[in-house]
């Protein structure tokens, strides 16, 4: 299946690029820049113990970045899966509230109110089905907006993959597909993921287009997403996108990538990398520059420095809140269970 | 007043709860034109056609996910599940997703669904039809757990479940479909979820059943009493929340116990009913307190179902044990 590019590696134009106006584009490259450090700075956080488990999104900006930008935030849902920290940022979400859910801190699921943010998805698949039931649940209602939901490789091996493209295609629900296929879950191969030589490929067989898709290539997400949301609008229901992208480290920090990816795959994704491909299109179109660049430097610095400030001055829970949330009317048994937990509180 | 059978409860209370909120859909396998295996959507479609009223393709996974996303866009899902064996298939979704959904959002989206699915059985259904596993949904933090024992409360327990803010799961005894009949109140009725129902007063031993338990457990009280023993038959109604004080209640006074459930024995929820029990009304306590339960079997085929399913030669015998310990 070909693959839809507008840059190529190098950086030069193979296509028509979307119409985006310039402010929009530099905020589309600095977000990507914040990508990359926020994993450094989240990296150095869990290796001195101050953050849990994360998931870096190093090689993967522009399959984020170009997909949620074709989006308009007031109508258009957000169904993530837990490698899309920039389109969750996008959509409103707090750096240090993300932070926060990555140390295991309640506060950290917390989404913006009255928003169109969905939770991060750790169960794979379990996602899609959701997202479907939401794009339908707005056509019902008449309500404009699409719903963009990631996912990975891997999870496209899921049944409720299946399901969630098969009720979608019957439904014409307006959602739109985004595979991030890096290669790798974890540290099985796509050839041992799948038999077929694409995701996309599947769009087929439940009746919506498939689209296979330089994950890499900021400019074509963007135009990708465009179209697939201008179908879902007009009522031509979902959309699958393949966005062919690479994950420079490991699949978490919990993970030692070496057991497993060749060397030589290695050198060869670093010439795949997003930003430097974008950048090097934005400076030859007068775009972006060296005091640019610096700018944005400082601008994530300020994005960082903040969200790391709130992190740290946010205090540990209350332990009792672990009962918060659970129901909206509450069982008068959970009601005990909570009066002699804070007995036992104090008894200590 | 009428005389209804559970079913046709079941059915008008949909019809009423749709024609009085529009957000209010259902959805799943033949519940449309077909109107559903056993009619409860009969004619619903017909009323309000293909769009509130939806043929899902068979796929129970995304039957519940897409009603966690449907609730979340603001609609009131009432999915059906064909038979509660089906469930399995979505249980990701039910157990997972949708009972947590509240809490994994710090309550940013609430998911008001209510599934409904018949359960146990009794009617001859193939395998893999018939088991009965309320255990496992009650065991799921974030979930309500309904399992009416007759018609009016089929009728007031699901009002109140699709209005209920919560998740809900509302269990349907297959083999009381048609066989339960009893007057239901015109008009609307809701029944509050963690009040039992005194199904029958008595003062001797108090006998706790659900679902399609409850008839077998009026049976055996009817068959106790011409040997003079006078028994209190409790309907729980609601599994999840479960009435605690009115457990406690009714055991302190008559100070024995049996309960009644179509589940395996092992960790059904017979076993939490009796803990309850014993936490709360140990020191009124004359007997031991029993179960009368399906076997550590899956429920057989159908011709040996009849002998697995609690019965009311079974119930008598544990009531005369209780009353004679």
């Amino acid at each position: 299946m070909e693959l839809f590019q507008i840059l190529d590696e190098g950086g030069q134009l193979v296509g028509e690029p979307p119409a985006i106006d310039d402010a929009t584009l530099v905020e589309m490259l600095r977000l990507m820049l914040l990508g990359r450090r926020i994993d450094q700075k989240a990296i150095s956080l869990q290796r001195r113990g101050k953050l849990g488990t994360y998931a870096p999104l190093s090689g993967q900006e522009a399959a984020s970045v170009g997909s949620v930008f074709a989006l308009d935030r007031e109508s258009d849902w957000v169904v993530p899966q837990y490698r899309e920290q920039l389109a969750m940022l996008h959509h409103g979400l707090p750096l240090s509230t993300y932070l926060l859910q990555r140390m295991g801190h309640p506060q950290g699921s917390e989404l913006p109110k009255d928003g169109t943010l969905y939770p991060q998805q750790v169960a794979l698949g379990a996602h899609l089905p959701q997202a479907v039931g939401l794009a339908w649940g707005l056509r019902l209602q008449g309500r404009p907006g699409v719903v963009l939901a990631y996912f990975g490789d891997g999870a496209s091996s899921e049944g409720d993959f299946h399901e969630a493209c098969n009720l979608a295609g019957v439904r014409k629900a307006p959602v739109i597909f985004c595979c991030q296929n890096n290669g790798w879950a974890i540290s099985v191969p796509w050839h041992l993921q799948s038999g077929s030589p694409s995701v996309a490929a599947r769009g087929a067989g439940y009746g919506m287009p498939g689209v296979r898709v330089d994950g890499n290539d900021v400019l074509a997400m963007y135009a990708s997403t465009s179209e697939a949301r201008r179908r879902g609008l007009g009522g031509d229901g979902p959309t699958l996108i393949e966005a062919v992208t690479t994950r420079l480290g490991a699949h978490t920090t919990a993970d030692d990538p070496t057991r497993y990816v060749p060397a030589d795959q290695v050198e060869q994704e670093k010439a795949r990398d997003p930003i430097t491909r974008f950048r090097t299109w934005m400076t030859a179109t007068g775009r972006w520059d060296d005091d640019a660049h610096a700018q944005a430097d400082r601008w994530c610095d300020e994005q960082i420095e903040r969200a790391v400030a709130e992190f740290d001055a946010t205090p540990r829970p209350d332990p009792v809140t672990l009962f918060d949330n659970v129901y909206a009317d509450e069982p008068v048994r959970l009601l005990r269970q909570r009066a002699a937990f804070v007995a036992d509180r104090e008894s200590r | 007043m009428a005389v209804l059978s559970m079913v046709e409860a079941i059915r008008s209370t949909l019809e009423a709860e749709m024609a009085r909120d529009e957000r209010v859909i259902v959805l799943g396998e033949d519940v449309g034109k077909s109107g559903g295996v056993f009619r409860a959507t009969d004619k619903l479609q017909e009323r309000f056609g293909s769009e509130r009223v939806v043929d899902t393709p068979v796929s129970e996974a995304a039957i519940i996910g897409a009603s966690i996303g449907l609730a979340t866009a603001g609609l009131v899902p009432v999915p059906e599940l064909q038979f509660l064996g089906f469930a399995h298939q979505a249980w990701h979704q039910i157990g997972f997703q949708l009972a947590r959904f509240r809490y994994r959002t710090n309550a940013r989206f609430t998911t008001p669904v209510t599934i409904r699915a018949p359960y146990g059985g009794g009617v001859r259904a193939p395998e893999l039809h018939s088991d009965a596993f309320e255990s496992m949904l009650v065991h799921s933090p974030g979930l309500k757990v309904v399992a009416p024992g007759s018609a009016a409360d089929a009728k007031g327990l699901l009002a109140t479940a699709i209005r209920d803010p919560d998740p809900v799961f509302y269990l349907e005894p297959l083999k009381g479909y048609r066989l339960v009949r009893d007057e239901v109140p015109d008009g609307e009725y809701l029944v509050e979820f963690g009040k039992v129902r005194v199904a029958r007063a008595g003062d001797d031993v108090t006998v706790v059943a659900w679902s399609g338990m409850v008839g077998i457990a009026e049976e055996a009280a009817a068959a106790a009493e011409a040997e003079g023993i006078s028994v209190e038959v409790l309907d729980l109604r609601t599994l999840m929340p479960l009435d605690v004080d009115g457990l406690a209640e009714s055991v302190a006074r008559t100070g024995r116990a049996v309960v009644v459930q179509e589940a395996p024995l092992t960790a059904g929820f017979a076993a939490e009913v009796v803990a309850t029990i014993a936490e709360e009304a140990f020191v009124h306590l004359e007997a031991p307190i029993s179960r009368v339960s399906g076997y550590d079997t899956p429920i057989p085929m159908p011709q040996l179902e009849d002998y697995y399913i609690p019965d009311a030669h079974r119930v008598l015998a544990a009531i005369r044990a209780a009353v004679n310990f």
